[in-house]
């Protein structure tokens, strides 16, 4: 009988280290909190810097499944303990797993912008976030202002529960900054007379193209680009949104009105994160997020034998890089397993 | 708006507002300010409401608006709150109740020093026995005289004989409120509401029957910010700020502005006039101001209070035209008549802004 895999969490990382773990001869069991597969792939319309579709991603991911994988969706693990050389779940459905490995692939969770009540998400009709952006994308619909009128001047902010003492997230979730340029990008495509700004502490465009995209937002498509941080929205009678803002390179604050604000939503850890912590006994930072057993080389390593992780539970990170940590993973696992 | 997402902030938070058995401690401006408002507190908790509270004549300012402009050092504002302590012990109540926000922000912030820093606490302790030889017991609760009102809105709405309601037409009344930085921007848990949306104002406006409205510039600071006008260089700074609320609330006609803080109710009231004669602008109903009332003067005028001995005459704008919405009947002839019966004079009329 093959050895036995338990992949906590079925986004993009759980997705790809499981087809490489089956491909390697090993029985996997996907154990998914969600009603589907593909975490945060199935809300999203296109991917930076290309803007490719994201539903190519998912086809992939499903595509390279096995079709043996045991794929439990709508469920949650009650309970897990690690036992000398296996690991014991027992499932919210009432089912009980026993496998040989586990791999930690719960992903992260959008920041909940309610937090930073100062900029009023649920409260003021015109404040949405990155993620309500892209899923107004991926539905195909208008964008408009809550009254039905199109936008004439939209504000996207960067670094929203990220960066910020304030809400306790310290730490840069990496990609905000480039979904806010291509979200940028993708209104101007919409709606080409509309202004749209970008106010940002600095911008991280560490990745291949990202350079490219935001010089295309500027160049091609005249995004401004202020470098301040947003303090506080107000609503106005019609609907629309002051703003409040610092221009930092200018040394002056400043005031506007926006027709709708986007916030950019950052990374904060899996709900999940505290009750795997405590069962598996591993270890997390001060950010919440788990602590690989090496930094550098062993980052897909926990610091329990027999249970690894891939993807964003160790911190915000790029699908791409995912996908290369979910290979990583799935090649550690084996090891480990063959020496057991 | 989106009044579900800000009830949803509201139920976080929440805080706990003693009862009864109050430790009043009374600010130091405001009885220059709007004389009878810490009087109508004290007569609406004690004669309307039959709570025990009790002020010790030996209370002196918490030194916050030294403290806050960089007079006084943090060590004898400490102190100085300990003796204030030490005098509520040994009168033996266990609810503090400051009439002043800074004070309100000062307390929770000596408290939660002393919380981080236990040997600040002990030192803080050693002053003032070295001091004064006394010792002192923390409070068991502390709350803003607004919370109080806040926590007992129900009971005075009971109460009522008039309602934040136009009389003839039965038109809702609309207030703006201004709820004073000290309050909640320090301590957010420690207000009710929060600092973003605080609700401490709005409760008791919407129990009494108004209307609040959410203007743009609502948390913009009133004028006073302490430096602003202290420093007699900043108060363009002042009154600047003042102006900016008023042009972001003209728009959704407020019938009345709403205040928390000793401060900001006389900013939001003399700059009216200031502002009026400066630019030639006023911001209420025919050439007036908005007028503007302390929560325990509406709590009043709710109650049926006679306005004048609210002391709703000391104020620049004129109330005259809340009192007519609100269907309250006040006799003209006795405005400038003070509690002794002696003519207190009538104050000059200012060129533009309109007043009764
Ligand atoms: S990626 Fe950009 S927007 Fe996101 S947290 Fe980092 S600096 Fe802020």
């Amino acid at each position: 009988m093959s050895k036995t895999v338990l992949i906590i969490g079925g986004g993009v990382a759980g997705l790809e280290a499981s087809g490489v773990l089956s491909k390697l001869g090993y029985t996997i069991t996907i154990v998914e909190a969600s009603d589907r597969i593909g975490g945060k792939l199935n809300r999203w319309a296109n991917l930076f810097p290309t803007q490719r579709p994201a539903e190519e991603v998912l086809n992939y991911l499903k595509f390279q499944l096995d079709p043996n994988t045991s794929i439990i969706t709508n469920t949650k693990i009650d309970d897990i303990s690690l036992g000398k050389t296996q690991v014991s779940a027992t499932l919210s459905n009432g089912n009980c797993i026993q496998a040989d490995a586990v791999l930690v692939s719960t992903g992260f969770e959008f920041f909940d912008a309610r937090k930073k009540e100062e900029y009023g998400y649920k409260i003021y009709e015109n404040v949405i976030t990155s993620v309500d952006l892209e899923q107004i994308f991926k539905d195909g619909k208008e964008l408009k202002t809550s009254q039905g009128k199109t936008p004439k001047r939209i504000g996207i902010i960067h670094c929203v529960g990220s960066r910020d003492e304030k809400v306790g997230n310290t730490y840069c979730s990496k990609v905000c900054c480039v979904t806010g340029v291509k979200q940028a990008i993708e209104i101007k495509e919409r709606i080409p007379s509309c202004e749209v700004f970008n106010f940002y502490m600095d911008l991280r465009m560490f990745d291949r193209h990202f350079e490219d995209i935001y010089k295309k937002a500027q160049v091609e498509h005249h995004v401004q680009f202020i470098r301040g941080r947003l303090s506080e929205a107000f609503e106005n009678p019609d609907g629309s949104v002051m703003i409040k803002v610092e221009d930092t390179l200018l040394g002056k604050p400043m005031k506007m009105n926006l027709d709708l604000v986007v916030l950019m939503v950052g990374f904060v850890p899996s709900s999940s994160s505290v009750f795997l912590k405590k069962g598996l006994q591993l270890e997390t930072g001060n950010d919440g997020f788990f602590t690989p057993a090496d930094e550098h080389y062993k980052t897909v390593c926990s610091n329990q034998k027999g249970v690894f992780f891939a993807g964003a539970c160790t911190g915000p990170k790029t699908i791409e890089n995912t996908i290369t940590e979910a290979r990583a993973a799935a090649l550690e696992i084996a090891t480990y397993l063959n020496q057991n | 708006m989106l009044q579900e997402g800000k009830q949803a902030l509201w139920k976080e938070y929440q805080k706990e507002i003693a009862d009864n058995r109050y430790f009043y401690v009374r600010s130091c401006v405001r009885q220059n300010f709007f004389p009878a408002s810490e009087a109508t507190f004290l007569k609406i908790i004690t004669e309307e409401l039959g709570k025990d509270i009790y002020e010790h004549p030996s209370h002196t300012s918490c030194s916050g608006i030294g403290y806050h402009t960089d007079v006084i050092p943090f060590e004898t504002t400490m102190t100085m709150v300990a003796r204030q302590f030490a005098l509520m012990t040994e009168a033996g109540y266990p609810n503090l109740v400051p009439s002043c926000i800074t004070s309100f922000g000062l307390y929770t912030e000596v408290l939660d020093t002393w919380h981080h820093f236990p040997e600040v606490e002990a030192r803080v302790r050693e002053h003032l026995r070295k001091a004064t030889g006394r010792e002192f017991e923390k409070p068991a609760n502390i709350a803003h005289a607004s919370d109080i009102i806040f926590k007992l809105r129900n009971e005075i709405a009971a109460k009522a004989k008039h309602k934040l309601v136009n009389h003839i037409t039965g038109k809702t009344l609309r207030g703006v409120e201004h709820i004073g930085c000290h309050y909640s921007k320090m301590f957010p848990q420690k207000g009710i509401g929060g600092a973003e949306y605080p609700y401490v104002l709005i409760g008791m406006i919407e129990a009494w029957g108004g209307e609040v409205v959410d203007y743009p510039e609502r948390r913009h600071c009133c004028g006073f910010g302490f430096r602003q006008y202290l420093v007699k260089a900043n108060r363009g700074y002042s009154v600047a700020s003042s102006k900016k609320k008023f042009e972001s609330m003209e728009p959704y006609k407020p019938d009345f502005i709403l205040t928390n803080c000793p401060g900001c109710p006389y900013f939001l009231d003399r700059w009216q006039y200031a502002i009026a004669e400066m630019e030639g602008t006023t911001y209420g109903e025919n050439g007036m101001g908005i007028p503007v009332l302390t929560y325990e003067e509406l709590a009043g005028l709710v109650l049926g209070y006679d306005p004048w001995d609210l002391g709703l005459q000391v104020h620049q704008v004129s109330v005259e035209p809340l009192l007519d919405k609100m269907g309250i009947s006040y006799n003209p002839s006795s405005k400038y008549v003070g509690k002794n019966g002696k003519f207190l004079g009538v104050p000059f009329k200012p060129n533009t802004l309109k007043v009764c």
